[in-house]
């Protein structure tokens, strides 16, 4: 088993290795640059362009910029005042010691815009995922229990139905209900608010405030993970179902109930586990629809936000931390799998 | 969970035995499929859904023309979804978008079959060193975070001034998504020619003499056909909604050309006073893909009856 995570660690590594000049040709290549977007929201003279190319060392070879970004330039001299002359040692860290560089838009390091946005990212996507798991197991076990009875008939088409409204879709269609159209009763403000964390007006932790405000993005971003995770569950269900171990369970005289949650459930979980490990990378990049449409100051509007401004330091270190998520949580996927599954091995 | 077989659905094996013609094996898959309703209802929609998109010049206004007399006007009689902004009858519009929309869905597909195709059967029939390096290529694209690279990628296009993909269009559109959801197909084709590759009959063309392309052309891959409509079916489901998505964020099909995404996205500003601006593409989304979902489904189990027994009755 080490050996195993220890070679999957190993490929993880050339991977990222592979993916981050990818995706740093990609973003690099763009027509006009990482200054197109500089150009185009502000006015600035073509002069100052050339001095801002080399102040962020965009004047320099690609493969050069590429090194920089990834291992820094404190190593090197630089052209800090952008007047053609390499004077001093450059600050930049590169990302292998942590160092995402800096924000065109804002100015500030990449690390500390992500670090403002990611705590709230995770907390929507965290209870998002977990309302929707919550929901979806019990109403998973019962549609399997009840093949083809007229709960397990209106489920599977809810789910098909909640599989396919966008989420863009439900967010506008719920804001319209709860925002628009519905009002309480007492004070004749809208239900529940249509956007943001929390309040302008309030104070202190304002506890019903914020949950308030998280009403609508649950909602919106769990109804999808209701509808797929509890098909997941009742197919793999179904699929003990025919199992021998569950016949011999049942030849022994146990009661049903003990041969569905001991027998059945338990193995019809292994999956769904491992899917919910795979799907983990969502809470970090957070849905960039719920939180672009609630304004929802997370990392998937920070996202969009640096897509529109180009802003493409932020746009990598999102792009190779998802990437990273993702690889992370595959192998995550595969271990809890064997682990809970003691069948399985990897050698 | 008292699971006999008895309650399987009853599964038609073709007709009396004959194996001798493809068309009988088309005959028992349609006869499969007719009996899931979802799977008839979706088609009938879509169908319904395509020809008004077809047939959607014949519409007495002109989709792109605005007429300040008439803006923001509720449905009615003669704008059955309503005006926009600047008065133009939305369900023209919605139509026009839905031209765009399905086209964006059908390229799609088209790239992605013909990305993955080769890579899969290439992969899977040769095996060896071209399988390890044609998986890595695919392990490393299914490692990117799709959605926030279609909207990088997207971004990035916006402000290309070549002729064809100039300013997003739907070429562009369906390229950016294409070359992010071949994957699957890779997979699915690798996994059959693994299989069929080792059939005697494969061994029987060879030592007649067969090419190699030959076998894969004319041996391999028509046996593998049936997972692939499947996949291309949802694929088409996924592209629709990825296509109105990116367009509702402001990256996809640029106006004044409308598409789903981009009519719901120009619809929020007042939607809260106009909603019927909302509404009435978002619903066409949830129809289209609605509908496409069933298709595949329906087309799943009527593909491969065999799954249908390992998944127990899955609908």
């Amino acid at each position: 088993m080490f050996t195993y995570i220890a070679r999957r660690l190993l490929q993880t590594v050339v991977l990222l290795f592979l993916l981050s000049i990818f995706l740093f040709a990609l973003v690099n290549l763009a027509p006009g640059g990482p200054l197109a977007g500089q150009g185009r929201s502000r006015q600035i003279r073509p002069e100052k362009i050339e001095i801002l190319k080399r102040q962020f060392g965009l004047d320099k070879p690609l493969p050069t910029q590429y090194l920089i970004w990834l291992v820094g330039n404190d190593w090197m001299r630089v052209d800090t005042d952008g007047d053609g002359i390499e004077e001093s040692f450059g600050t930049r860290k590169g990302i292998l010691r942590g160092d995402f560089g800096f924000s065109y838009r804002t100015r500030q390091p990449v690390l500390e815009e992500i670090g403002q946005r990611l705590p709230n990212t995770v907390l929507l996507m965290t209870i998002t995922l977990f309302i929707g798991v919550l929901i979806a197991i019990p109403v998973g076990i019962v549609s399997a229990i009840r093949q083809y009875s007229k709960f397990d008939i209106t489920v599977t088409t809810l789910s098909f139905a909640g599989q396919a409204i966008p989420e863009f879709f439900l967010g506008l269609v719920l804001i319209l209900i709860f925002y628009a159209w519905l009002k309480n009763p007492w004070t004749g403000e809208p239900l529940l608010p249509s956007g943001g964390m929390v309040s302008l007006n309030v104070s202190g932790p304002a506890v019903w405030d914020r949950i308030k405000h998280l009403i609508l993005p649950v909602i919106t971003g769990a109804l999808g993970w209701i509808a797929w995770y509890s098909r997941f569950l009742r197919s793999s269900m179904l699929e003990v179902a025919n199992k021998d171990y569950l016949r011999t369970a049942r030849a022994k005289g146990l009661p049903n109930w003990m041969v569905l949650y001991k027998h059945a459930l338990r193995n019809a979980l292994i999956p769904l586990i491992t899917m919910l490990a795979i799907d983990l990378p969502t809470i970090f990049g957070g849905a960039v629809f719920v939180e672009t449409l609630f304004s929802w100051p997370g990392m998937g509007r920070l996202y969009f936000t640096a897509a529109v401004d180009r802003d493409y330091p932020v746009l990598l270190a999102i792009l190779i931390m998802g990437a990273a998520a993702i690889i992370f949580s595959n192998l995550l996927a595969d271990v809890l799998y064997s682990f809970l599954d003691p069948r399985v091995r990897y050698d | 969970m008292t699971q006999t077989l008895g309650d399987l659905p009853q599964i038609e094996y073709g007709t009396s035995g004959s194996l001798t013609e493809a068309a009988s094996i088309g005959a028992g898959i349609w006869k499969r499929f007719r009996r899931h309703p979802g799977a008839i209802a979706g088609s009938i929609i879509l169908l319904i859904l395509i020809a008004l998109c077809i047939f959607a010049p014949l519409s007495p206004y002109d989709p792109e023309v605005s007429n300040m007399d008439e803006r923001y006007q509720p449905p009615s009689w003669s704008h059955p979804m309503g005006t926009d902004a600047l008065g133009r009858d939305l369900l023209t519009r919605v139509l026009y978008g839905g031209r765009i929309s399905l086209l964006v869905g059908l390229l799609v597909i088209g790239i992605s079959i013909s990305i993955g195709v080769p890579v899969g059967a290439l992969a899977g029939y040769y095996g060896g060193t071209l399988d390890t390096i044609l998986m890595r290529i695919t392990d490393t694209f299914l490692t990117l975070p799709t959605l926030l690279v279609l909207i990088l990628l997207s971004a990035i296009l916006r402000e290309v001034e070549f002729p064809l993909i100039e300013r997003n269009s739907v070429l562009t559109i369906g390229l950016v998504i294409g070359i992010l959801s071949w994957m699957i197909f890779a997979r699915l084709v690798r996994a059959s020619f693994l299989t069929i590759r080792e059939l005697d009959f494969v061994s029987a063309t060879r030592a007649l003499g067969g090419s190699d392309a030959r076998i894969i052309l004319r041996h391999i891959l028509p046996n593998s056909i049936g997972p692939i409509i499947v996949e291309a079916t949802l694929e088409m489901g996924y592209a629709i909604i990825e296509e109105s998505g990116l367009s509702f964020l402001g990256f996809g099909i640029q106006p004044p050309t409308p598409s789903w995404g981009n009519l719901l996205s120009n619809a929020q500003e007042n939607f809260t006073k106009y909603p019927w601006l909302a509404i009435f593409p978002g619903l066409m989304i949830f129809l289209a893909i609605i509908s496409v979902n069933y298709i595949g489904d329906g087309l799943r189990d009527a593909v491969d009856p065999y799954k249908v027994i390992e998944k127990a009755g899955e609908y």
